[in-house]
């Protein structure tokens, strides 16, 4: 059925499409209408869950890991700050291997306040354990959400969707939305064996001395490597059954069949700017291919070798900084490539941090900066007023 | 008298506790409470020791060890997902410390009240963080040594009053239980297990090791404890309704503070200042126990 959503409640209903049966939450602007439109559709017994509404996002993320513990599916949505206050717990799910999926709404970290789109919050989680996957629209919010959870429950893994502040948290886009025994069919009830029961007791995250504490930590990593084989076979699933797949890269090439000199890199909602920015640089004459980058956890290694190793140059636009070093995309890829004989000249520009507007301009002109003389660096500014 | 507890026993030999533990000793007689169905969720507390490593359990329940400050949250999430499969009957146990319930804890607990989750969480108190080697607590009483409180600054403030803060929340059932009185402990439990809503049991577990005394008199420290009114034992239901359930003896607080190396720098005067401590304390739950 095609409905017009906004991006927050695309992920709602797509966790009433995935029969979740805990959610528990903490608002902070801009996850609200979110958990909002799920406390309505559990009130309402649209949907049959239990919505704990707790204290904090530490005790959110605490609750969903009690409730997947006890073999429920289960989740939560969150942003920002209210992120940063989950990190002991995300390593902890990820740690106890629950599949715990959650929305994270990429919003800037303070001081200042700032409420709008930024992605160093989400990429600050980037070593817990926890699968990140990116959206560039609303369709792709909704679709992800239940690819998140066949993915997270297949390799025993947290997972979070993450989509932009505003962008697409409180954007309307028409959305086809998928019907529910067609959801049953491609995700059914999570069934895990091993959980807590009275009547097969068990201890469950207690001490592990260094006598065992490496090899739970070497089989998160093998299930890491699994979640990449696993997302693209589900995501081609996906695609048989409701005609949509996005890949874990996809490029989007100037022209079809054909190879343009620079690749841009881009994730989120920007790859949709980006997707206007190539047709307008068409017409200028200039070719620029562009890669979306969707699966940031685990990292496709490989693919980003095999999608980019070809290019002269290589533009990486990142909406978020780590301090000391640059934009954090621009640095997982330059160290991919660096397995490759031949590497492409990589340009890693900041742009858009705090909400700051990616426009078509903003990437034709780093577009003419990556033609032009400027040298490729460490870190490059793009929309800088100083 | 004999003692009649209930025979069963679940938790097995060869766990990892401290000679005279008062929280081994609290965890036996929880067990023999709470019957077969239950499921415990422990927070960082000496019992995430206790309970033995990987891969092996002391107890005949299953656990679920979490992070420090998550008693409540983690208690109420496994809660909801059991009602979900429609197990209403398990009871969800959170088996905290006192660091973990008194002070890193408690913004989770009082979540956990607050919407009344139906869940019992238990405070073993050893008043202070003995698993990191017996730093202050919000539950160390005054004029105690701690590693973090040492002789030449002992703890200058009183211990935080958890009974009355979670009566503030007008919870079904909160109440005091201590390891030296079996049977009182054990008839809390079962009468915790039989209401719905959040019940709180602060049971009083001295530490040998922290407390800086003999192992083998730990569970009379727990008795001294209440025969002196520092830890009485009483009920409290609906946050209102008091009703204490021994009458102690009121022996002076210097034959329990003597005995312990924690406290053994304390003056004269420093012990009249706690007994009238105690005195007002036992005056107030006494009027609180009238009006109820």
């Amino acid at each position: 059925m095609r409905r017009v959503l906004e991006g927050s409640h695309a992920v709602s209903h797509a966790v009433e499409l995935a029969r979740v049966k805990v959610i528990s939450a903490y608002p902070i602007t801009p996850q609200t209408h979110i958990v909002e439109r799920l406390a309505e559709l559990v009130a309402d017994g649209v949907l049959d869950a239990r919505f704990i509404r707790v204290e904090s996002e530490h005790s959110a993320m605490a609750a969903v890991i009690g409730a997947a513990s006890a073999g429920a599916r289960s989740f939560t949505a969150s942003s920002s700050h209210g992120l940063a206050l989950m990190h002991e717990m995300l390593h902890w799910a990820a740690g106890a291997r629950l599949p715990v999926v959650m929305a994270e709404v990429n919003r800037a970290m303070g001081p200042g306040w700032n409420i709008w789109a930024d992605q160093t919050d989400s990429l600050s989680q980037r070593d817990t354990g926890w699968i990140q996957l990116y959206c560039e629209d609303v369709q792709e919010v909704l679709d992800t959400i239940l690819i998140a959870y066949k993915l997270a429950e297949r390799v025993s893994l947290p997972a979070m969707v993450v989509l932009d502040a505003f962008f697409l948290s409180h954007t309307y886009e028409p959305v086809e939305v998928p019907e529910q025994d067609e959801v049953d069919a491609f995700l059914p009830a999570w069934e895990p064996t091993e959980i807590l029961d009275p009547a097969d007791p068990h201890a469950f995250n207690q001490l592990a001395s260094p006598e065992y504490y490496m090899e739970f930590r070497y089989k998160i990593q093998q299930a890491m490597e699994d979640a990449l084989r696993a997302h693209d076979e589900i995501d081609a699933e996906f695609g048989r059954r409701f005609g949509r797949s996005y890949g874990a890269v996809h490029r989007i090439p100037c022209r079809e069949g054909e190879r343009a000199p620079l690749a841009l890199v881009t994730t989120g909602s920007v790859t949709g700017t980006a997707r206007v920015a190539q047709a307008a640089l068409r017409q200028k004459g200039i070719g620029v291919d562009v890669v979306k980058l969707k699966l940031f956890r685990p990292f496709p290694h490989e693919e980003i070798r095999r999608v980019l190793g070809p290019y002269d140059r290589v533009i990486v636009l990142d909406r978020n900084i780590s301090f000391g070093s640059g934009g954090i995309f621009a640095s997982e890829i330059r160290a991919a490539l660096a397995l490759r004989g031949e590497q492409p000249a990589v340009y890693p520009f900041v742009a858009g941090l705090g909400g700051r507007d990616i426009t078509p301009q903003t990437i034709e002109s780093v577009v003419a900066r990556a033609l032009g003389d400027e040298p490729p660096s460490d870190i490059l500014w793009e929309g800088l007023k100083l | 008298m004999p003692i009649e507890l209930p025979v069963h026993e679940r938790m097995y030999s060869g766990h990892l506790a401290c000679p005279g533990c008062g929280a081994a000793i609290a965890m036996r007689f929880l067990l023999k409470g709470l019957g077969e169905k239950a499921v415990l969720s422990i927070p960082a507390c000496c019992w995430s020791i206790i309970g033995g490593p990987f891969p092996y359990t002391a107890l005949q329940v299953p656990v679920l060890h979490t992070a420090f400050e998550t008693g409540g949250a983690v208690a109420s999430g496994i809660r909801a997902a059991l009602d979900a499969r429609g197990d209403t009957e398990t009871q969800v146990v959170t088996w905290a410390g006192d660091g973990g319930t008194f002070d890193i804890g408690l913004q989770s607990l009082s979540g956990a009240a607050e919407r009344n989750e139906n869940i019992l969480y238990v405070c073993y108190d050893n008043e202070a963080y003995m698993n990191t080697g017996v730093q202050s607590s919000g539950a160390t009483p005054t004029g105690a040594w701690t590693t973090t409180t040492p002789t030449g600054s002992p703890k200058p403030t009183r211990k935080k009053d958890i009974m009355q803060i979670m009566a503030a929340h007008r919870i079904p059932y909160a109440a005091t239980a201590s390891i030296a009185y079996p049977e009182d402990m054990v008839r809390k439990v079962q009468k915790a297990v039989s209401l719905k809503g959040t019940k709180f049991l602060h049971v009083y577990a001295p530490c040998p090791t922290g407390w800086k005394v003999p192992s083998e008199i730990s569970v009379k420290l727990a008795r001294l404890a209440v025969q002196t009114r520092i830890f009485p034992l009483y009920e409290v239901e609906e946050g209102v309704r008091y009703t204490i359930n021994l009458e102690p003896v009121g022996y002076l607080v210097d034959e329990y503070y003597r005995t312990q190396g924690r406290f053994k720098h304390l003056t004269r005067e420093d012990l009249d200042r706690i007994q009238a401590q105690v005195d007002e304390s036992w005056d107030r739950l006494k009027a609180l126990a009238r009006i109820g």
